[in-house]
């Protein structure tokens, strides 16, 4: 229990004092890798609180970005205390609108009907000049607070994210030891009996679908505030597949999977994509990732969090819990 | 719409909805009869059109050309690399739970995409309808209708009914549904449980690469083509109803009709028009049209 707090307050730490020693590349690539880390941490609520597999989460993210960049006036900056909310409830709405269809359903066809909702927001911008169609628009200027806050400034918009984040993840734990948060994990422990004992689970699952969906359009809102721009891409279900796999990968059923497994997954991407370690192979760096992903299926059942104790059991020569092979 | 206009359309439609069907129908096949969610299934959609591309001069030059060899080569290829892949990755994944299965064979499918990219290279193809398929048939008074899309049609039609034939009427046929209901009592019966998936994986993908052979001339050859099938395949399979055959078939018709109608009447909406039915339909029947036992 405690090297755990101490794990997640090391990583908040390094991350407050990254900044100091690091470029404006490096900053950048953080700033990034934090914002996935919170569209992770969105559905960690759904998989590994609730253990709802949502594959449509791009479309939130995509929603709380989309909204930042349209709602945006053209010749002055938005206030932050505004457009932040705006965001957040225009992904929580359609969350609501999603959630409530595709509760109706369970297992795989949840599955592919998040897909397919997810889908059907990406037609939307893709197809309508709404928001520019295929080529996207651009975020004229960036959300201010008043003088205090301008992220324009990409130390700002740093320190404004891991605040962000900090906040979800701190908030998400609070909500997982709440009364809401036990009955989210009874539900996915065994749904039938916590319908048995009196629970009408099917709110309690819109709730936390619809909080989800708030917390991945706050995702979608730095991301388009700190690249200024969004593209129907920030809803395709190549996200929605990568922001899964960064929580297996991190370890389903733990905040700090998120956490780990989104920095897992964008070094990752880093290295594949590095031309001065792969060279002209570089450009075909999906292959690297691909190949990293099956690995870790078949060896990291857990994810990276249970990688401790996969080692300590083979070291002790203990049976492998992990269980990785059949 | 006059009635000529419109016949063409319900052709299209049909085409269109026959070839969905026959890439579902692989996809619901391998999640019902194994319980495995396989997202690289459009992926072997893509495989076959860029075989339809890239095997065809090679089939020349080596046994003399001709597209059905061109088919029967990409068959036979599919159905080596099926066996290969469901022992090399895919029977890992029975005993999984579903998030395992997503995460790995979306690992596949970026392999996929890669292979391809090394293999072939990213450009878009087109292949061309082999001779004696490229005239037309008059289909009223001015209009004319292409013989190919006639003959994918016939050849998605004569699919479907092999495997109903399979499945209803033959011994295999009936090892398969049993397996799907009852892994365990089907092996001790005595019936190889291990090779009869190996086999129906194999034929479901061999029917999706034989779908992309012969869609390639339609469609054109492009990268990222099997995410767009996938996509829609699986709301074939949501509306059908998952692991029902049945219900693959009438919600492929149903989506082949809505989009080639859609894409004439409401050309703004037309990508949303699939998705805005599947949810309808789900608000209507929430396990889709036929649910599977």
């Amino acid at each position: 229990m405690n090297t755990r707090f101490v794990f997640v307050g090391a990583c908040f730490v390094l991350l407050a004092l990254f900044p100091l020693v690091s470029g404006s590349y490096g900053i950048d690539f953080v700033t990034k890798i934090m914002v996935y880390a919170i569209f992770a941490l969105s559905l960690e609520l759904l998989v590994g609180a609730t253990g709802l597999i949502c594959f449509g989460q791009a479309a939130f993210f995509g929603i709380g970005a989309y909204a930042a960049v349209l709602l945006s006036p053209q010749s002055d900056s938005p206030s932050l205390l505004w457009l932040l909310p705006a965001c957040v409830a225009a992904a929580a709405a359609y969350a609501l609108v999603v959630g409530s269809l595709s509760l109706r359903t369970k297992g795989v066809y949840f599955i592919m009907v998040t897909l397919a909702f997810a889908q059907m927001a990406y037609y939307v911008v893709h197809d309508t000049p709404l928001g520019g169609g295929t080529d996207g628009i651009y975020m004229m200027m960036k959300p201010v607070l008043g003088k205090l806050l301008d992220l324009d400034k990409a130390a700002s918009l740093y320190g404004f994210t891991l605040a962000c984040l900090l906040l979800v993840f701190g908030g998400l734990g609070v909500l997982n030891r709440s009364r809401f948060g036990r009955a989210l994990a009874g539900i996915r422990v065994n749904e039938q009996r916590m319908r048995a004992t009196g629970f009408s689970t099917y709110p309690y699952k819109l709730a936390a679908f619809t909080v989800s969906g708030g917390i991945a359009g706050l995702a979608g809102f730095l991301f388009a505030v700190k690249d200024g721009f969004v593209n129907p891409e920030m809803m395709s279900w190549h996200l929605s597949g990568a922001v899964l796999i960064m929580i297996i990968l991190g370890g389903i059923g733990h905040l700090r999977g998120a956490l780990i497994g989104a920095f897992a997954f964008a070094l990752l991407q880093e290295l594949f994509k590095s031309e001065a370690i792969f060279g002209a192979f570089a450009k075909h760096w999906h292959l690297g990732l691909g190949l990293s992903i099956i690995a870790s299926v078949v060896f990291l059942p857990r994810g990276l969090v249970g990688l401790p104790q996969q080692i300590r059991a083979r070291l002790l020569g203990a049976k492998n819990t992990g269980g990785a092979t059949p | 719409m006059d009635f000529s206009t419109f016949l063409i359309q319900c052709l299209n439609a049909l085409q269109y909805g026959l070839l969905l069907f026959l890439v579902a129908s692989g996809l619901t096949l391998i999640f019902g009869i194994m319980g495995v969610i396989n997202l690289a299934h459009g992926s072997f959609y893509m495989m076959g059109a860029y075989m339809a591309y890239a095997l065809a001069p090679i089939v020349a030059s080596t046994f003399g050309g001709g597209f059905f060899s061109t088919l029967l080569v990409g068959v036979v290829l599919a159905v080596l690399l099926g066996y290969v892949l469901e022992w090399a990755f895919f029977s890992f994944l029975y005993e999984r739970e579903h998030l395992q299965q997503v995460l790995m064979t979306y690992g596949l499918i970026l392999v996929f995409e890669e292979m391809r990219s090394l293999l072939v290279g990213d450009e878009v193809h087109g292949v061309e309808v082999p001779a004696f398929l490229s005239g037309t048939l008059p289909l009223g008074e001015m209009m004319t209708y292409p013989v190919y899309r006639l003959f994918i049609s016939g050849v998605c039609l004569a699919l479907a009914l092999g495997m109903y034939v399979v499945f209803t009427r033959t011994r295999l046929g009936m090892m398969i549904r049993a397996g799907s209901a009852n892994r365990e009592m089907v092996q001790s019966l005595g019936v190889d449980i291990k090779f009869l998936y190996r086999v129906v994986f194999a034929a479901g993908m061999a029917i999706a690469v034989l779908a992309g052979m012969v869609a390639a001339p339609v469609s054109s050859v492009y990268p990222g083509m099997g995410d767009t099938v996938l996509i829609i395949c699986f709301v074939v399979v949501v509306i059908g109803g998952i692991g029902s055959i049945r219900g693959a078939l009438l919600a492929a018709l149903l989506i082949g009709v809505v989009d080639t109608f859609g894409k004439v009447l409401l050309p703004q909406a037309a990508g949303v028009l699939v998705y805005v039915l599947m949810a309808l339909i789900l608000l209507w029947k929430p396990d889709g049209l036929f649910k599977a036992a």
